[in-house]
């Protein structure tokens, strides 16, 4: 038996080798820098890292293969995931920077956890084998959650962070189990051979209790209901700035593996399974929107607005054909910036710890900082799904998708929660532009670093709202490995 | 046609919201000034169109098209028939005088007010020009932006919030089914003809089976519904309407409930003609019942603004009689009597104002024997009076007359029921003028009330031009909506005799 040295081609992980390099150096900067001074370069080295990830990304733009015996996809899938993870890794960075300093919490390894976070990301997204995914699952999990305990004289912080670890724990283990049913009945880990092996042989019972295990798993990281409990007490209590990041990251990187599984590997189970899917989905938007209507925390209604939005994007899942996958890919673009900016908005007005995150603190905010609450507006209305901000284009591709696919129904309930939702994004605008101020709100921080991100995250929505040409296509290359 | 009006007419007010942001606040005057500038700048140039338009063909002219997002089959396509002429212009007619008329009202957050009113025409235009479906639900739904901050900002501070809120969630109702109804629309236009199109031109000969011709005009149907206001969707109107400002209540009635009753004739109709049959009972006992339930209901208000906003229930209740009666005279009197209502109504929403201004109440019991200290005032309220109940002579009769015409051939018993409502229409508004007008002054703070000052009527003059203009000479402007309308008739006709398939696949997929 000789043992064969499989090739590597090392530029194939270019971006998560940067990533990771990146992180050691900002422990090594953080331990050797002179106590008493100003630390520092932590974001400004983050920073660097992540744009020198996305050209390299774009670097590897076409490329269509498999590395590292074939555990890993190199593909315009992975890439598309790619550049939402550094796009939402970088501006939760530009997010962090000032509120961190406020906080005496600018740590090197805040900024080294969150970049080991978007490696694990990217591992996810380009899987090709179950146990990629599963250490890409840990790899995003174990920093975060660290940095949701980071505040740690917050009572709710340790909450949040303990109770994250231990509901992640549970779907790590329940991920793991329905890796292992899988491996019991088909043999082997890796996507490709799995998909050949169901596609001849079927499915069976333990296939199936497998990928109901799997789905409880990915369920818990992307908060479908029931399994959504976690989401708002972690959101609200953990620092701000890592809620923003965890909000977009972990969800577009469950929802990465989602699709792939699904479109990929279980293609006939997926019809077969479209009355689980639909339940699942109205279930999630229902809750989330619902719940979403009664809370007075900011924190918390965006936790259940997140919840409710991935029960759409579900509804692009569940429609399964292309222009389903390509909504998804778009919704999670859109989805990133303005679930971003909004809890960036957050930030900027919540100024002492647990203090100004009542949504009734936003009174009068907007003709004390019409800018600022404009660009809040353009988010809400966003996420409201309003034309013509990109919220709107992706509720339109992920509604058409399934339309196309004659899942009406799904689509008219999915419209009904949109028009719940409506009342609650709204209210946040009738606070801010239509009640007279309560309270003094005091003098908010605008420093150039937010509010440059804030103005950029906006113009974003609307741009790629306006002209989804661009993004459509990208997605469409993406997306093109499954097949029609 | 190689000049692009159409666009710059859109895009004119954008560029006065931009010119605005960069004003400083301070200077009240200017931002007055400046907005000023860019609505007359638009109501100019509108009237190109106008002098441009070629009423002989029942074809779009001016149109343009661009490529948007060749993948999806969506365009740029902006186009301008008989229907929506006179709708544009009646909306670059109306901005300049809402933003006169609150020249003095207005104090407060003006930089904002003016934005929000001239981003509000662009919206106002674009869903009267867009020829692609899916441009014309951005610009529906973008014009719900501005009108709802119009209502939640500076409306009256007691209920404001409700009632932009209701405003907002109501229509969003009507417009999210409809989103639904356009997408199934798009699959089944490629299901049959292969091509992936919001083109709405291209998808007017599509020939839909019935059943999905019956949910998609249920579906449309209850947008505009909600926006014209039909009967038992109309209760966002009098709490829209009562609370905004004046000038808010002035768009709402000219021109933003035009948009259903236009959405109808655009959309509706001509997409599902034989569903547009099969619902004419149905629809057209709904606007009989506005037009009458309007008028008794105008009748018991106590609040000038509600008996004004009733009232409109009543009057859109007689246009879409009109346009159900699918026939010449109904039609071009629907389509008249849209811009009746928008002058008359208007124009009684910015007489409540100026009265409102005075005296801070619109209670009907406040007021009496205002004639006498305010002769000038009392004047011109009198003809809008007149011309809201439809003397001849004014714009409301010949809106009327012809929609009684058409809807007497249509069918008779509609005509009977529905000319009772003029009866009603002239006791409610003759007696609300009665009460606020003559009689002696018994209370005191309406002895020293100013009467309408020069701005004032200025505002009001223009208005009383095309009241008697269109009452004496309808024929200037019915010439124009000719062409169309007599497309529209035919076309309807057609669908009358076809015999269309029942069953459909898509159906079938609806139901799992």
């Amino acid at each position: 038996m000789s043992i064969e040295i499989p090739t590597i081609n090392l530029t194939n992980i270019g971006p998560l080798i940067t990533l990771s390099v990146a992180g050691l150096l900002l422990l090594l900067v953080d331990a050797f820098s002179i106590k008493g001074t100003k630390k520092g370069y932590f974001h400004q080295i983050s920073l660097v890292a992540v744009v020198i990830a996305v050209l390299q990304t774009i670097w590897l733009w076409g490329r269509n293969e498999m590395d590292f015996s074939r555990m890993i996809y190199v593909d315009n899938y992975s890439f598309f995931f790619y550049l939402i993870f550094l796009l939402g890794t970088g501006v939760s960075i530009l997010l962090s920077v000032r509120y961190l300093e406020n906080y005496n919490k600018n740590y090197g390894e805040y900024y080294a956890l969150m970049l080991f976070a978007a490696v694990g990301m990217m591992l996810m997204a380009a899987g090709g084998n179950l146990v990629t995914i599963f250490l890409g699952v840990e790899i995003l999990s174990i920093p975060i959650y660290i940095m949701a305990g980071m505040f740690r004289e917050d009572l709710k912080s340790n909450e949040s962070a303990l109770k994250y670890l231990l509901l992640g724990a549970f779907s790590s283990a329940f991920l793991l189990f329905g890796i292992a049913m899988l491996y019991g009945a088909t043999g082997t880990f890796f996507l490709e051979d799995i998909a050949k092996v169901i596609k001849s042989g079927g499915m069976n019972a333990l296939t199936y209790m497998g990928l109901g295990l799997l789905i409880v798993g990915l369920g818990f990281k992307v908060s479908l209901a029931p399994f959504h409990m976690w989401t708002p007490d972690v959101y609200e209590g953990a620092p701000t700035s890592v809620t923003a990041f965890m909000s977009v990251g972990t969800k577009a990187a469950a929802f990465a593996v989602f699709l792939r599984i699904f479109m990929d590997v279980f293609p006939t189970v997926r019809m077969d399974w479209d009355m689980l899917l639909w339940v699942l989905a109205v279930a999630t938007m229902t809750v989330g929107n619902v719940t979403a209507l009664a809370q007075t925390n900011i924190k918390r209604m965006l936790a259940y607005s997140s919840i409710a939005h991935a029960g759409y994007i579900l509804i692009g899942m569940i429609a399964g054909n292309q222009l389903g996958a390509i909504g998804i890919l778009y919704y999670l673009v859109a989805y990133t910036l303005m679930n971003l900016g909004a809890f960036g908005v957050v930030i900027l007005v919540s100024r002492k710890k647990d203090s100004y995150l009542n949504i009734y603190d936003y009174s009068g905010l907007g003709f004390q900082y019409p800018g600022l609450a404009l660009v809040m507006s353009v988010f809400m209305f966003g996420l409201v799904g309003m034309p013509p901000t990109a919220g709107f284009i992706g509720k339109f591709y992920i509604f058409s998708a399934a339309i196309e696919a004659n899942y009406i129904w799904l689509v008219l309930i999915g419209v009904v929660n949109s028009l719940i939702s409506v009342y609650y994004y709204l209210r946040i605008t009738v606070i801010m532009y239509m009640k007279p101020a309560e309270a003094d709100l005091g003098p908010v921080d605008m420093n150039a670093t937010m509010t440059t991100t804030l103005i950029a995250s906006a113009v974003a929505v609307l741009i790629i709202g306006i002209f989804p040409s661009s993004v459509f296509n990208l997605a469409l290359s993406s997306v093109k490995i499954f097949g029609s | 046609m190689n000049f692009p009006i159409l666009s710059i007419l859109i895009l004119l007010p954008m560029v006065g919201v931009a010119l605005i942001m960069m004003l400083n606040r301070e200077n009240q005057w200017v931002i007055k000034g400046t907005a000023m500038a860019v609505a007359l700048v638009e109501f100019v140039l509108s009237l190109y169109l106008w002098f441009g338009f070629n009423s002989e063909t029942a074809a779009m002219q001016f149109t343009e098209q661009y490529s948007w997002f060749p993948s999806y089959g969506i365009s740029y396509l902006v186009g301008l028939d008989g229907i929506s002429l006179l709708l544009v212009l009646l909306t670059t007619f109306i901005t300049p005088i809402c933003i006169l008329a609150c020249w003095e009202d207005v104090q407060d957050k003006v930089k904002e007010f003016m934005i929000c009113l001239l981003f509000l025409e662009t919206g106002m235009i674009g869903v009267f020009v867009a020829l692609d479906l899916f441009l014309f639900y951005v610009f529906w739904e973008v014009m719900l932006i501005p009108m709802y901050l119009l209502i939640g900002v500076w409306g009256n501070p007691a209920r404001k919030i409700y009632a932009a809120v209701k405003f907002f969630i109501f229509t969003m109702v009507g417009s999210l089914l409809m989103l639904v109804a356009i997408l199934v629309l798009y699959f089944y236009n490629h299901k049959v003809t292969g091509v992936y199109t919001f083109d709405l031109l291209k998808l007017y000969g599509l020939q839909i089976p019935f059943e999905m011709q019956f949910w998609m005009f249920l579906a449309f149907g209850l947008a505009f519904a909600i926006k014209v206001p039909m009967f038992p969707v109309h209760t966002w109107l009098p709490d829209a309407h009562t609370e905004a400002p004046t000038v808010g209540s002035v768009i709402l009635a000219a021109v933003l409930l035009k948009m259903g009753t236009y959405g109808f004739l655009r959309f509706n109709m001509p997409l599902f003609p034989e569903a547009g049959w099969y619902f004419v009972p149905l629809f057209a006992i709904l606007a009989i019942i506005g037009i009458i339930y309007g008028a008794l209901v105008s009748l018991v208000q106590v609040d000038l603004k509600r008996l004004v906003a009733f009232s409109s229930v009543s009057h859109l209740g007689f246009v879409m009689l009109g346009l159900f009666s699918y026939n010449m005279a109904g039609v071009q009197g629907g389509i008249i009597q849209m811009i009746n209502h928008g002058l008359s109504t208007g124009a009684l929403f910015l007489i409540v104002g100026m009265v409102y201004e005075r005296r801070h109440t619109r209670m009907i019991a406040d007021f009496g024997g205002l004639s006498k200290v305010m002769p000038i005032f009392a004047t011109i309220f009198m003809i809008v009076t007149l011309s809201s109940i439809g003397l001849p002579g004014l714009n409301g009769f010949v809106g009327e007359f012809l929609i009684l015409l058409g809807a007497f051939k249509a069918n008779m018993a509609y005509g009977i029921v529905a000319a009772s409502g003029v009866i009603f229409a002239a006791a409610y508004m003759l007696w609300m003028f009665q009460r606020v007008m003559f009689g002696v002054v018994d209370n005191e703070k309406n002895q020293n009330l100013k009467d309408l000052s020069t701005r004032e009527i200025v505002v009001l003059l223009p208005v009383l031009l095309f009241i008697v203009w269109i009452g004496v000479y309808p024929n200037t402007f019915l010439d124009k909506t000719k062409a169309s309308s007599a497309n529209f008739v035919a076309m309807m006709e057609k669908a009358k005799t076809t015999k269309v398939a029942t069953a459909d696949v898509i159906m079938k997929g609806a139901q799992r």
